[in-house]
Order: structure tokens, then sequence, then C-alpha cells
């Protein structure tokens, strides 16, 4: 299983793999809020972890779709279902390499954009512990995605569909966390409620997503 | 792994392999196949013969596991059979080496070396696989059966946009594979010279029956 980790991580650091390109958009979303909004410093500090959350979930949904699409059109999938390894460690797998990709990048790149949107200085350790914390969830449930719509040609709008609305609990706790504490305030239930929401899907997801597999192949 | 319905049950014989006892199979809730029954020895080749669009892909990747069967048994060991499709699963950005490492990795084995020999991929090794001709990518997801270490090949046009070179150094590897008490299930509509016994399923085409309608895929 850790081949299929490497694997996944080779491909996405290739040219044409798609490494960067959720960075790139979530940069190019938090640069050009503060133009649209205008020289109004206090109001960007007030909707900073807002902006930065929907940034972060923005830039997570844009690749999701190719989590399965490219293994499924080259024929890998087919490979990979009748191989020795668990097609629920596959996912599990697929899941970590998209999240250490798109979300670990984005955690890491965070603090440097809050700036720009004047995030109130104790807001910039919140920022890192709840994308941290709720970015792998991000990743879990788009895989779950991808695996209902693998095989369907011109799937990703099929998939933004479907995966937005799980992605709201995991927007309403990240955002609130951000903001409660960003703003001096306790966060520890929205922090928890977080951390259960990512917890449980890392342990539920891959077995749906492995399952929905089974059935799109055949 | 099989995924569906590959029963292992004790009535498998000594040299025997698989049996396939009154098998039939569908494709997009249509009935394709029925009746279909043969069994495989160790060291024995099967090809599948048959008019396009009888079924010998469903049959393969039935037999697979990919897809369960309607009816009918099918004994074989279980991790016995490596799926060889019309796709060989490769990854463009990465070398030769790499993508046969990947699924060596998978099967749990470590030396690709015997593999890139038999199919002549040795100079290519360090080659992206995008910058592969087709006959080169077909060699490259062939030398993937080798890493597998599995009994049975079951393989679907093995020999698409190979040249006369490739189909011997092919018919080479499956000689081998078979006379280490392997056996292999080839669906081709070529000769590739071997010694082999033929399974003509023209014979075995389904009547029309009633399937379950649109909930089929999740009962």
């Amino acid at each position: 299983m850790i081949a299929v980790l490497i694997r996944d991580m080779r491909l996405a650091m290739r040219a044409g793999g798609g490494f960067g390109l959720g960075l790139a958009f979530f940069l190019i979303v938090v640069v050009l809020v503060p133009f649209g909004v205008g020289p109004q410093t206090a109001l960007l500090g007030k909707i900073a972890p807002g902006i930065l959350w929907v940034g972060a979930l923005l830039a997570c949904l844009l690749s999701l779709d190719r989590i399965f699409a490219l293994d499924f059109e080259d024929g890998s999938l087919d490979l990979l279902a009748t191989a020795p390894v668990p097609l629920e460690g596959v996912v599990a797998m697929k899941a970590l390499a998209h999240w250490l990709t798109t979300g670990l990048p984005l955690t890491i790149a965070a603090p440097f954009l809050g700036v720009l949107l004047n995030m109130p200085q104790a807001g910039y350790g919140w920022l890192v512990v709840t994308l941290a914390v709720g970015t792998p969830a991000l990743s879990f449930i788009g895989t779950f995605g991808a695996a209902l719509t693998v095989g369907l040609k011109r799937g990703g709008l099929l998939l933004s569909l479907l995966v937005l609305p799980l992605y709201v609990p995991t927007l309403i706790f990240g955002a609130e966390a951000l903001r409660l504490g960003a703003e001096g305030f306790d966060n520890v239930t929205p922090l928890l409620m977080l951390a259960g929401i990512t917890a449980g899907v890392i342990a539920l997801l891959p077995f749906v997503a492995a399952a929905t597999i089974r059935i799109n192949l055949r | 792994m099989a995924l569906f319905g590959a029963d292992v049950l004790g009535y498998l014989g000594d040299m025997e392999l698989m049996n396939v006892t009154n098998l039939a199979c569908a494709r997009g809730g249509v009935a394709v196949l029925e009746g279909v029954g043969f069994s495989l020895a160790a060291g024995q080749v099967l090809l599948l013969r048959g008019p396009n669009g009888i079924g010998k892909t469903t049959l393969l990747r039935t037999l697979a596991g990919l897809q369960p069967a309607l009816e009918g048994d099918v004994q074989v060991a279980p991790d016995a059979i490596t799926y060889g499709a019309h796709a060989d699963g490769l990854k463009s950005t990465l070398t030769v080496t790499e993508n046969l490492e990947f699924w060596a990795q998978v099967y749990g084995v470590t030396d690709i070396a015997p593999a890139l020999q038999a199919f002549n991929l040795e100079e290519l090794a360090d080659r992206a696989a995008h910058n592969l001709s087709a006959g080169q990518k077909r060699r490259l997801g062939l030398a993937r059966l080798l890493v597998t270490g599995r009994k049975i090949w079951a393989l679907d046009e093995p020999t698409v946009s190979l040249d006369v070179a490739s189909v011997a150094l092919f018919a080479d590897a499956v000689r081998s594979h078979c006379a280490a008490g392997g056996a292999a299930l080839i669906a081709t509509h070529i000769d590739l010279g071997l010694e082999a016994d033929v399974l003509d399923l023209t014979g075995n085409k389904a009547g029309p029956r009633n399937l379950a309608g649109f909930d089929e895929a999740f009962e």
C-alpha cells in the first residue's frame, strides 16, 4: 500500500501531475479578495477567516476528479482492484496522497497569505491548526465523491455538486474555530467538532469509496 | 483478491488450477454468455475464440473477479488469477522501470530484471512511458504479468500492436510460464504458434432472459 502512496506522490510531482494547482488557485483567490473588497483593513480582518477557509476548500475541490479518473482511463484501476492489496487501503492511500499534495501545502502557505487579508495576530496559529485538522476531511470526502463519479465522462461537475454539500460541516466548524480563535475567544467546541468530522470520515469513507468503485467497475 | 463469487471448493484436481461450470455473465445489464464450462490445468493454454461482441472480455472480467457471475460456479484458488486488459495500466510520466517496480511492489515481488529481459525492455528501462511506441507500451504491459507471480494469466487480446518478433517473445513468455506450472487463458484472434486448446464461445451466446432491472448494481 505504501507503493500506491509513493506512486501517487511521484505522479503528482511529475509534469502535468497537478501538484501546485490547488496552491496557485488558493493564492489567486486570496490575492484578489483585497482588491475586490477595497482598502478597508478592519473589514478584511473580519472576513479573513472565512475567505481563507473557503479558498482552501475550493482549492481542494479543484484536483479531486483526478484522483481516480486517470487510473480509470489507463486501466490501472481494474488492475489495482484485482491486485493483492485491499481496495480500501488503495483508496485511503490515494486520499492521503491527495492531502499531502493539496491540503498540506495549503496549510503551510496559509499564514503567509493571511497577511494579505490583515488577519488578527492571534489567528495565525489557529489558521494552521484548523487547516491541519480540517483539510484531511476535505481530501477523504472528496475521494469518496471521486469514487462515485469514476467512469463518468465529464464527471467533474457532478462531483462538485455531490461533494460541496458534504464539505459544508467542515467549512462551518473550521471557519468558526478560526474566527473565535482569531478574536481571542474559546474555540474548543468547534475545533473538537472539526476533529470529530475528520476522524469519522477517515475511518468510514475508504470502505464506502471502495465499495462504490467495485460497483462502478462492473 | 477475488472480489466476487469465486468460491474455493474442494473439487479441484491435482493438476487443475481452475474449473468453470455452467457460467453465465452479463454486460451492461444484458446476458451475453451462458453455459460456459471448462477446466484449466497447470501447463495448459486455453484460447478463447468467438466473434466480436460474443463476450470474451466479459468472461475474462468475470473470472478476474471484477464483476459477479449471473449463475454458475468458478472454482479457483484465491489470488491465482492476474488479469491483462485491453488497457495496459501504464502511467505515462513514470519510466519503464518505475511502472514495473510499482506493480512488483504491489504483488510483493522484488526482482523486475527477468521481466525486463523477457520482453526486451532493458534498453528502454529509463524511458518515460509516454515516449514509448504502442508496441513497446504493450510489451511493458505484458511484462507486468511476470512480476505478479500469479499462476493463471487471463489475457484480453495481448498481441494488439505487437510486431512479429514481439509476438514470438510473448509466446516464449507464455511457454516458460506454463512450463513452470502456470496456465494461460487468452482471448485472441491471431495464431500465436502455441500448443493450445481452443474454447469457441460462439455456441454459448445467451438467449434473452429477464434480468433484475434498474437496481441490479446494488444487489
